[in-house]
């Protein structure tokens, strides 16, 4: 026996290294069919890696202080230019997690839509799919407290404008947005706690969300673009008949993932890290000032759609003003993604097989989609307003006529086993 | 098709191109990383060199100035203290300052370029902290009967002499380091630069 | 089931009709492309007028002294030509004036910090570097300004015309347009000590100063950008013919 080996087993005797190797990598069996849309779990996750690890350095040099400088800029605002000019590497690192807040949503987004093409969400996977929905949650609460930490106009007035928002809710909401801000205002307060949210809570959760979401998954096994159970047909040593190792098959297909996107991230940041002002928006180089707000402010793009979705609700219903609706309404556009797995009544899952009106139904549901986002960076005309009511409604409607349709829907049949396309 | 799959030569080549390739691309990403963890430059900025006005220092007086966020003692040595420094010697872990840290022109007895002025960074090259003077001789210093006048470090005990030299069986290993300086005028030193 | 796609396609119609009606843009004022450049005599020349200049009220809090041997200047450049007498060469370029006494002198405003200024001008009508170069060229006399002068692409601006002794003084020919827009155009009324020419060629040197100044990196940082695109061409051919190695059992 070599050392290595012995090694090996002291180990395995006390922390199951080698059953879970196999279990998650080597004895892992995917499908072999997966394509070009299944490279953007591990690379959310590659994201969520380089998120934390620019993140604590971040950290070393960033200074939560909303108070100011001799010169008259807040601190908070100052240490941001100083990581960006006088910390050496500080640019690299700063740019790779303004550009990395982005291309998580990138991911995460296409990530999504490949469960909605899939049917991925489908028995048995609800649970993978409810951590999912969780994962995203958390992903914008970390983004949305993130932002505010630069100090700069789009940082204040964002977080004046979203955390607005909770004194919607009847009785409690003054008082909820008070406590959410710890201040009357956005302030150094605000600035301490979203620090500290953003760097230790809501991470944490995150991390959390994301080894449920892998377990639930490698409990049930992968889906893929046929959306047939590979499970069903075994060889006789118990091994799915279309399944292979995820290592290595898939950790080399990965990595040529990684590499695809590590050429377009480094694109972004070593050409364009303002991403056109969508990434890092101009007006957030001017230091937050409670004084004047900005003549147009939006929020970060990956927020978008659910924004336009808050500003289409003009209507107050049953005594209760129309900002409470609004609330209510891009609320519910996240939540309701949860509820997908009980809303697909179609006989298959993936869109391979599905009938053209779920085909019609995904494409007006994603322009509507993409249009709610474009409406979103734009201020509001009378005009606008009602195109992002009907796109509002289109989503909604994609969700909750779904028992309808998906039923109604002619589907083809499954094959029997997965397929190449 | 075997399901099992082989490590073939053509496999083992590209296993190990890729790797070798990937493990330089993480390797050079590390870079800027631990870069980052280096003095910024407003680090450096405020290591810039300080200027100190002697014109108001009286014989036997110390002044402290802060030179990188370090004190640097000034002292304005009498004939007298000058005098201890030869007698003192045998006592001395260092006395040539062969092992000590300071510029060629203060590797002398007196350890400064005019005998009357030392300059020294006050921070014990034990573990760093900063030494106290004691100028007294004898009994008056509370140190010993034999004392004539030097430095104590309060941490561990440390004893320097009036050139800032460490005495024999103490814990820091080498002498007071001198820093790099240089006269501007009579009465101003400029710490931190020797260069003309 | 015809008629719902029917259907469907219709909306989808509409639904890229829309932005045209829905997107269209408002009309501003226009820009002028700022003649950037890159030469260090101009920038050394920008940052000299800069220093003497603009800082006079304006600070640029980001940036120390000793980052200008970046451009070409040398230590001892700095110290001689630019440097306060109060200051050190890696010290901030931070200016006397304490912003709340700025706030007083100047009814309300402090003279922002002009670091970023070209990185917070940008907009959907052309770079931050347009802007700037387009605001020092639009001055013109307005006796109704506290200050006497006003600025066609920033109107009330609270600063005056600060080189006007360069440019000389232009006034403008205000006209109603039929849409109810007015259009104005600047002529120059009184020439400066500089030809317009010059004039141009020096606001064009302050602002490709200023263009740098908003991120002293961005050269160096395109410079590397292009070896990492080569480096991850390379890494993805051995990655991709790695995977094609291990998948030929699969396929």
């Amino acid at each position: 026996m070599t050392t290595k080996q012995g090694l090996l087993n002291w180990i395995d005797e006390r922390f199951p290294l080698t059953s879970t190797i196999r279990e998650h990598l080597t004895e892992y069996y995917a499908p072999k069919n997966f394509n070009f849309w299944y490279y953007f779990g591990s690379l959310a996750l590659l994201v969520l890696v380089i998120q934390i690890v620019t993140g604590i350095f971040l950290v070393m040099h960033y200074k939560p202080d909303a108070s100011l400088t001799q010169s008259g800029v807040p601190v908070a605002f100052a240490s941001v230019e100083y990581i960006m000019r006088e910390v050496p590497g500080g640019w690299f690192i700063r740019y790779m997690h303004s550009t990395g807040a982005s291309a998580f949503f990138i991911v995460v987004y296409l990530h999504m839509f490949r469960g909605l093409l899939y049917g991925s969400y489908r028995t048995p996977r609800e649970l993978v799919w409810i951590f999912g929905v969780l994962i995203f949650l958390a992903l914008m609460a970390e983004a949305f407290m993130g932002y505010l930490l630069p100090w700069g106009q789009m940082s204040y007035w964002g977080a004046q404008v979203i955390i607005n928002l909770f004194s919607a809710i009847p009785v409690i909401g003054p008082d909820l947005s008070t406590v959410i801000r710890g201040d009357f205002v956005v302030s150094d307060a605000t600035l301490n706690r979203f620090f500290s949210l953003h760097v230790i809570a809501v991470p944490l959760v995150l991390l959390l969300l994301v080894a449920a979401h892998i377990i639930a998954l490698h409990e049930v096994g992968s889906n893929n673009p046929d959306g047939i159970e590979i499970k069903k047909k075994k060889d006789a040593n118990g091994r799915p008949l279309d399944g292979i190792p995820f290592h290595p098959y898939y950790t080399v297909k990965d990595i040529v993932g990684v590499a695809g996107f590590l050429i377009v991230f480094f694109a972004v940041l070593f050409f364009a890290p303002e991403g056109g002002g969508y990434f890092l928006e101009y007006n957030n180089f001017i230091p937050a000032n409670p004084m004047v707000t900005p003549p147009h402010i939006a929020p970060v793009w990956y927020f978008t759609p659910f924004y336009s979705i808050l500003r289409a609700v003009t209507y107050p219903l049953f005594g209760i003003d129309a900002k409470f609706w609004g609330v209510v309404a891009m609320g519910a556009a996240v939540i309701i993604i949860a509820f997908l797995p009980w809303l697909d009544r179609a006989p298959v899952k993936s869109i391979r097989y599905k009938g053209p009106i779920y085909k019609t139904a995904l494409t007006i549901f994603v322009i509507a989609f993409l249009i709610l986002g474009y409406l979103g960076v734009l201020p509001p005309t009378p005009a606008r307003t009602l195109v992002s009511q009907i796109c509002a409604v289109i989503y909604f409607a994609f969700f909750l006529l779904m028992p309808w349709y998906s039923k109604i829907d002619p589907c083809k049949p499954e094959p029997e086993r997965v397929t190449w396309k | 098709m075997s399901k099992e799959h082989t490590l073939d030569d053509n496999r083992r080549q590209l296993l190990i191109a890729t790797s070798v390739v990937g493990g330089a691309g993480v390797v050079a990403a590390a870079v800027p990383f631990v870069a980052s963890l280096t003095p910024s430059e407003r680090a450096k900025a405020a290591g810039a060199p300080a200027e100190a006005d002697i014109s108001k220092l009286g014989p036997g007086e110390m002044m402290t100035v802060e030179w990188r966020g370090q004190p640097v003692w000034i002292l304005r040595r009498t004939e007298a203290m000058l005098a201890t420094l030869e007698e003192i010697e045998p006592r001395l872990a260092d006395p040539n300052s062969e092992k000590s840290i300071q510029p060629p022109y203060a590797k002398n007895r007196h350890r400064s370029i005019k005998p009357e002025y030392l300059v020294v960074v006050g921070i014990c090259t034990h573990l760093g902290c900063s030494p106290t003077a004691k100028f007294a001789k004898g009994e008056a210093s509370g140190i010993s009967k034999d004392w004539l006048g030097g430095y104590l470090c309060p941490c561990h005990g440390s004893q320097f002499d009036l050139a800032a030299r460490v005495f024999k069986g103490m814990p820091a290993p080498t002498n007071l380091t001198v820093p790099p300086h240089k006269y501007l005028t009579d009465t101003k030193i400029l710490i931190g630069e020797d260069k003309a | 089931m015809k008629n719902l796609i029917v259907h469907a396609k219709r909306l989808l119609a509409a639904a890229l009709i829309a932005p045209a009606l829905v997107f269209a843009s408002a009309e501003g004022p226009q820009l002028d492309k700022a003649p950037l450049s890159k030469d260090p005599e101009s920038l050394k020349r920008g940052a000299t007028i800069f220093v003497t200049t603009c800082m006079a009220c304006h600070s640029a809090s980001f940036m120390r002294y000793n980052k200008l041997t970046e451009i070409g200047f040398t230590e001892d450049e700095i110290k001689e030509k630019l440097l306060p007498p109060d200051k050190k060469v890696g010290d901030l370029m931070t200016i006397a004036m304490r912003p709340q006494d700025a706030k007083k002198w100047f009814g309300g405003v402090a003279p922002p910090d002009l670091t970023l200024e070209t990185r917070q001008r940008n907009s959907e009508l052309g770079s931050g570097a347009d802007w700037v170069y387009t605001y020092l060229r639009s001055f013109y006399r307005d006796p109704t300004r506290p200050t006497g002068w006003n600025n066609v692409i920033f109107p009330g601006a609270g600063m005056p015309h600060v080189f006007w002794e360069l440019q000389g003084e232009q006034t403008a020919k205000i006209t109603k347009n039929p849409d109810g827009t007015q259009s104005i155009e600047l002529v120059l009324s009184k020439p400066g000590t500089m030809s317009p020419q010059e004039y141009d060629k020096m606001v064009a040197d302050l602002v490709s100063f200023m263009q740098w100044m908003g991120e002293p990196i961005a050269e160096k940082r395109k410079s590397i950008g292009i070896w990492v695109m080569i480096y991850l061409a390379v890494f993805f051919a051995l990655a991709y013919a790695l995977k094609k190695a291990y998948w030929k059992d699969v396929h």
